[in-house]
């Protein structure tokens, strides 16, 4: 008996907060605005609801998915070598080195993203020390910089994107990493394995749980930031959450909003479904 | 690993954390700008002009108060219910246990904008208006599933046998509850608490479509882009750095007297 006590007041606030009105948005994707001015619905079984949007913003979802993968690729070619280093060459000051991974995402999004307009703009460091190393024609051709600039374009995006989502890929490479006893290099060594040898045989295999967690705890915000696109990116860098908040809040299309949030939540899911097959929540890098 | 690849890999995690903290001291070295106009985002000549007053720009401080007050009010409310719930979870064989586990991670796999949608919906179709009251129940809820699986982490991570051997002893449930557990359990409350204080503290999406006119920090930031970006924001963002980096190190203490 008591359990259940305990548990009701939170299972209250998941089923009330959570599970109702994410199972309204279904009914909601299939109605139509009653007017122009509101945010009021009624149903009438609308399925053109979702075709509509698919053709209307696929591109945009498209964008989304790209941008947030690109920015995971990038963010991992520094967490990887960053936490392998933590874990393996870290030493008594691992503790400190973590803590320093941690400090910058207790900075607000916006913040960063303020201070990411400071550095990408025009009159900022990162421009002139591109323009010093001659290389402004270069990144223009590779689609990079726009017309010699950096800030309104998916490039800023990126780069804001790569900063957000680094802590969450470094925790748990680190946490995985930890779990590996030091003992199994030293036998790796013993039966004469070279450094790459026992990397790619000790180290990378049993990392893998912690680089599954980490993609997942990226790609997901990324996917749906709103943050980054909309202050770093120009009016063609606009993500999918973008996109959604504008048909809800500013055209007041509230079916239309359900719906695409429901295709957006849909894509997820297949990703988490396929990323968690059996493995379950234990790799969550929670404190 | 030879003298060329440790030193390419110190280089390379130089880069990673150069990334990272870049933002970080364009923030603090920007609240110590002079700025021409009303966008203190190109570094004119150094002052200090701006930390003499910190809490000059009343509306800016407002925001901080209100998110402040936001934040930690989710924060209780989220640890007493996830903290009952981990506690239940974690102590009694419960019927669909797994079930609930789910439920409660759940969240976590969704992006906010599509928790913002459900709740916006919800709150217009319950006629609810939107203020600040809106914005405890949204943030409450996302961060009840942080707080509700980090205290269950902890709680199967010690030994049930002292509270039983407490029982054993002669103590009432509640008595070895209070002598036992809840000691043990105390840095795990911290942990969630602080954890869901800088999410519902930092959290801007959720915010933006449950707020109504309550303006959050967050929310202030977002509007400054288009109003004015005065120094005493930065030197406002370089003082929370400064408090979280030194809650950051004494939360970190107790931690590394545990072994291993």
């Amino acid at each position: 008996m008591w359990p259940w006590l305990l548990l009701t007041p939170g299972l209250l606030w998941l089923l009330g907060l959570y599970v109702l009105p994410l199972l309204g948005l279904v009914p909601l994707s299939l109605s139509e605005p009653l007017s122009r001015f509101g945010l009021d619905t009624v149903f009438r079984g609308r399925v053109a609801n979702y075709t509509e949007v698919l053709q209307a913003y696929g591109p945009i979802l498209v964008r989304s998915f790209s941008f947030a993968t690109i920015a995971t690729a990038a963010g991992l070619v520094l967490a990887y070598p960053l936490a392998f280093a933590i874990r393996f060459r870290g030493g008594r000051w691992q503790p400190l080195l973590i803590g320093l991974v941690v400090l910058p995402s207790l900075s607000s999004f916006l913040v960063r993203a303020i201070a990411w307009t400071s550095l990408l703009g025009d009159n900022g460091p990162v421009l002139a020390l591109v323009q010093s190393l001659g290389l402004t024609d270069g990144l223009n051709g590779l689609g990079v910089l726009r017309d010699g600039r950096l800030l309104n374009t998916p490039a800023a995006v990126i780069i804001g994107l790569t900063n957000n989502l680094l802590p969450f890929l470094v925790l748990p490479l680190v946490v995985a990493m930890q779990r590996i006893d030091p003992r199994l290099l030293e036998a790796a060594a013993d039966l004469h394995a070279g450094p790459l040898r026992s990397f790619a045989r000790v180290v990378w295999p049993l990392s893998l749980p912690g680089l599954g967690a980490g993609l997942l705890l990226s790609l997901i915000p990324a996917a749906g930031d709103v943050v980054n696109p909309r202050f770093l990116g120009g009016p063609n860098d606009r993500m999918i959450a973008n996109a959604i908040e504008n048909l809800l809040l500013v055209q007041l299309q509230a079916p239309r909003a359900a719906a695409l949030t429901l295709v957006l939540m849909a894509l997820i899911t297949v990703a988490v479904v396929l990323q968690l097959r059996g493995r379950g929540l234990q790799e969550l890098p929670l404190p | 690993m030879n003298r060329v690849g440790r030193l390419l890999l110190g280089v390379w995690s130089g880069l990673a954390y150069g990334l990272l903290y870049a933002p970080v001291v364009v923030t603090v070295l920007f609240s110590f700008n002079a700025p021409r106009g009303r966008f203190n985002l190109v570094w004119q000549g150094f002052t200090l002009e701006n930390w003499r007053h910190p809490l000059r720009d009343g509306a800016l401080t407002e925001a901080f108060l209100t998110s402040l007050a936001l934040a930690v009010a989710s924060a209780l409310l989220a640890v007493l219910l996830g903290g009952l719930m981990a506690l239940a979870l974690s102590r009694a064989r419960v019927r669909g246990g797994r079930w609930i586990e789910l439920l409660l991670a759940l969240p976590l796999t969704n992006p906010e904008i599509v928790l913002a949608t459900a709740l916006l919906t919800l709150f217009v179709g319950l006629d609810l208006p939107r203020g600040p009251l809106t914005l405890l129940l949204s943030h409450s809820l996302f961060c009840l599933s942080y707080a509700a699986l980090t205290l269950k982490a902890r709680l199967a991570g010690f030994d049930p046998t002292l509270e039983l051997a407490a029982q054993d002893l002669g103590a009432p449930p509640l008595a070895a509850f209070r002598r036992v557990t809840l000691p043990l359990l105390a840095p795990g409350l911290l942990a969630a608490t602080l954890l869901s204080f800088s999410l519902s503290f930092d959290d801007y999406v959720v915010s933006s479509f449950t707020a109504g006119e309550t303006l959050t920090l967050p929310l202030y930031l977002a509007g400054a882009f288009q109003r004015e970006i005065s120094p005493q924001i930065q030197v406002l963002s370089t003082l929370v750095l400064l408090v979280s980096a030194l809650i950051l190190v004494l939360a970190s203490q107790p931690r590394q007297r545990r072994p291993g």
